[in-house]
């Protein structure tokens, strides 16, 4: 399994991402900087890695969006090849018109630092297919902007076709407002494209993976990929 | 030809910042209501005719300057 991490200027998660997928699971893990054109031959996996590309100017993600390599990631996607956004990588996956839906600044306005958990809505997804539906995993969120936000008729639209893979919830798996940490819609925390190929989520299971460094409730999204490929 | 672009959250999408700017003004005693905070952007487009000169601010509220999901913008060529 071959996975690339496009590396943006800004990127901070990128070697998160690359411990995740390279030691921890073993797969061929390559960094790929932003102003290449191509992806390595035989891309199983693009995995848009966190942080602050581009400083966030002008909006989260933007300018990312922009770069020279999004332009072969999309073509990746639109052949139905797996894309995984986390916090930037999903805001980039929305500015880039990817996945529906902008992420606001959070209700609070502070950065949120803290374990969460999340219920599993789709266990049917390349990146959920290890996981039961209702299934509750507990990982970690750092973002200032995680408040997924969409018009209300495409809200509808996103729920009514499964399109929220991911809901925060409480260790219990219930559903509330008290359990959303960042005013995200619905609770919203993560949605996959119409096609199930691209995935983008605010929390970070590639942060909780390594059972030297902590829990490992990230795990079951590698472990779904693992099953995804060895299937392919 | 001098251009300034607005860009302002739409009306429905909460605005966090704004309301914490509302409150602290309340705090000095003013009455306010409905605070919203946008963006300003502006620039040097080349042209001489206005017309032409904002559809292509337009074009570039389209391709970069504005997300539709959650802002609109009002363009001024000055």
């Amino acid at each position: 399994m071959r996975v690339a991490v496009p590396v943006f200027p800004g990127s901070n998660c990128d070697h998160d991402a690359l411990h995740a997928c390279g030691t921890v699971m073993g797969w061929d893990t390559i960094p790929v900087w932003h102003q290449e054109s191509r992806l390595p031959e035989n891309t199983d996996l693009v995995f848009v890695p966190g942080g602050f590309s581009y400083g966030d100017y002008l909006r989260c993600g933007a300018i990312a969006a922009l770069a020279p390599i999004m332009a072969d990631v999309k073509r990746h996607a639109d052949n139905g090849g797996l894309v995984l956004g986390v916090c930037n990588g999903f805001q980039i996956l929305c500015e880039a018109q990817l996945l529906p839906g902008a992420l606001l600044r959070n209700e609070s306005l502070r950065f949120i630092h803290a374990d969460v958990h999340l219920r599993v809505e789709r266990a049917d997804l390349p990146f959920t297919r290890a996981m039961k539906a209702g299934e509750v995993f507990r990982v970690p969120i750092a973002h200032a902007e995680g408040n997924f936000t969409l018009d209300p008729a495409d809200l509808a639209d996103l729920e009514a076709r499964g399109g929220v893979a991911f809901r925060y919830c409480s260790d219990q798996g219930e559903i509330g407002e008290t359990h959303v940490p960042n005013g995200a819609m619905n609770g919203i925390a993560g949605i996959v494209n119409l096609g199930g190929n691209v995935l983008g989520m605010m929390p970070h299971p590639e942060r909780a993976v390594d059972p030297k460094l902590g829990p490992t409730g990230g795990l079951g999204v590698f472990q779904s990929l693992v099953e995804a490929f060895a299937k392919a | 030809m001098k251009v300034r672009v607005s860009v302002q959250l739409k009306p429905g999408i909460l605005d966090p910042q704004g309301k914490a700017v509302e409150q602290g003004l309340h705090g000095f005693g003013f009455e306010v209501e409905h605070v919203r905070i946008g963006r300003l952007i502006e620039m040097d487009v080349p042209g001489t005719d206005a017309a032409d000169v904002k559809a292509k601010a337009l074009a570039m509220c389209e391709k970069l300057l504005v997300n539709p999901v959650m802002e609109k913008a009002s363009i001024e060529v000055l």
